[in-house]
């Protein structure tokens, strides 16, 4: 009953199939057989399209193996299956009616196909008006505001902040530099001076600190000498001599 | 042209994309829907009858100003629009399973296809035809795909029954029950791999 409009369907299709560079499926390609071979898909000779669909997937290095293989060995199953002596006629049809009813689905599917593929390319040759890539957010309304709004605006703001939180910044925390300078012009006065004599009374933490590595920088460049005659004495200063010799 | 098909010809120029029948009326809420399809029709007859190079087609569930085919190529070739890239064969059966079964998991679809569709799907998702539409009750809890309204837009399709029905097609559609045939060659093939 459905063989003439099948069969008609099947030729005219004939002539895609073949533009196809390749098989979406391995109903596909099996599908494809059938209508090369001109079989019924309803008694399909598996022992045949066994054969025929593993030359085929050799010689077209299908890269979708996995599945076509999947495919053969079914095939083969099924063609094994025929090959065991049939014990009564119901049960020897069996084997095939699977892939059958596959087939005839996927086949049905493709019609779709043919339907989607024909409205498809109609539309495509329509162009609407151009979308736009991304739809910019619309532009914000200019502000409308009055000047006693702004201001009432600007004192609730300035009523939230109860103490202003503020920090006073130091602009240099050590001034080693400086402290370098001095260090120089008082040694070019005196040959030896003493560490307390350099550090004034009363001067900042910083200043002291200042001195100190002002100090130990002048003693690694070798202008001057360190020395402390016992623990926690006062500490002397003197010139370098050999570097001054130099 | 009557105000009213003026107004919704405006409107309709104004939008990239089918603007729904309901949509159009919220244009202009004194108009009833036979003064509204009067309208469209309208602007679809001044558009035929005059011969306008663009048209008014009926797509996606709603309306749409298309330019007419004959121009394609031109505006192509001078660069002012390029058609969107067909899909590919395999895009376009994975499409037609799901826009037939939906909602429909990944598995099902494999299973009428024969291969894998995950990428596929990867695509057609991102391309907006395809959509999440639930998940399936079963072991792992499935996604569920659907089709979207750009699917239709994109077959220009007014909406999905206008494909042919299942019982319109050359093949009959599967009963829905378990085929007992297929129950015997699993249960062999279940056999077959001791």
């Amino acid at each position: 009953m459905l063989d003439a409009p099948l069969t008609s369907r099947l030729d005219s299709e004939d002539a895609f199939v073949v533009e196809l560079p390749a098989f979406s499926g391995p109903l596909d390609l099996l599908l494809s057989l059938i209508r090369e071979e001109q079989l019924d898909i309803y008694d399909i000779p598996i022992a045949r399209i066994c054969e025929q669909f593993v030359l085929r997937i050799r010689t077209l290095g299908l890269n979708e193996a996995a599945e076509y293989l999947e495919m053969a060995a079914r095939l083969l199953r099924i063609k094994a299956q025929m090959l065991l002596p049939r014990g009564d006629v119901e049960a020897w049809d069996n084997p095939r009616a699977e892939l059958v009813r596959r087939l005839l689905e996927y086949q049905q599917m493709r019609e779709v196909v043919d339907v989607l593929e024909r409205r498809g390319e109609e539309r495509r040759n329509q162009f609407a008006r151009a979308y736009l890539p991304q739809q910019p957010a619309p532009p914000q309304a200019p502000l409308a505001l009055s000047l006693s709004e702004l201001l009432s605006a600007v004192d609730r703001v300035l009523r939230t902040v109860t103490q202003p939180n503020m920090h006073e910044v130091i602009p240099r925390a050590l001034d080693i530099p400086g402290a370098i300078m001095t260090i120089r012009s008082v040694l070019t006065l005196r040959a030896r001076i003493m560490w307390t004599e350099l550090v004034e009374n009363g001067a900042e933490p910083w200043q002291i600190l200042s001195t100190l590595l002002g100090l130990l920088e002048l003693a690694k460049l070798g202008e001057l000498r360190v020395a402390q005659p016992k623990p926690f004495g006062n500490v002397e200063i003197s010139r370098d001599v050999a570097s001054e010799a130099a | 042209m009557t105000s009213l098909a003026k107004l919704l010809e405006a409107a309709l120029f104004a939008s990239a994309r089918p603007i729904a029948t309901d949509e159009l009326a919220s244009l202009d809420p004194d108009a009833s829907g036979a003064e509204l399809q009067s309208a469209l029709d309208e602007i679809r007859e001044h558009y035929d009858v005059e011969g306008h190079g663009v048209e008014l087609v009926e797509i996606g569930g709603g309306w749409q100003i298309l330019t007419r085919a004959e121009y394609t190529e031109a505006i192509e070739r001078a660069q002012l629009a390029a058609r969107p890239a067909r899909l590919s064969g395999a895009a376009l059966e994975t499409l037609a399973i799901i826009a037939y079964r939906q909602p429909i998991s990944r598995a099902e679809i494999e299973e009428i296809r024969g291969v894998a569709v995950g990428n596929l799907l990867k695509s057609l998702h991102e391309r907006g035809l395809i959509d999440v539409v639930g998940r399936a009750e079963g072991l792992g809890r499935p996604l569920l795909y659907g089709t979207t309204p750009l699917f239709l837009e994109h077959f220009a399709l007014r909406h999905l029954e206008e494909l042919p029905r299942a019982d319109e097609l050359a093949i009959a559609l599967r009963a829905p029950r378990r085929d007992p045939d297929a129950a015997a060659v699993a249960a062999a093939s279940a056999e077959g791999g001791e």
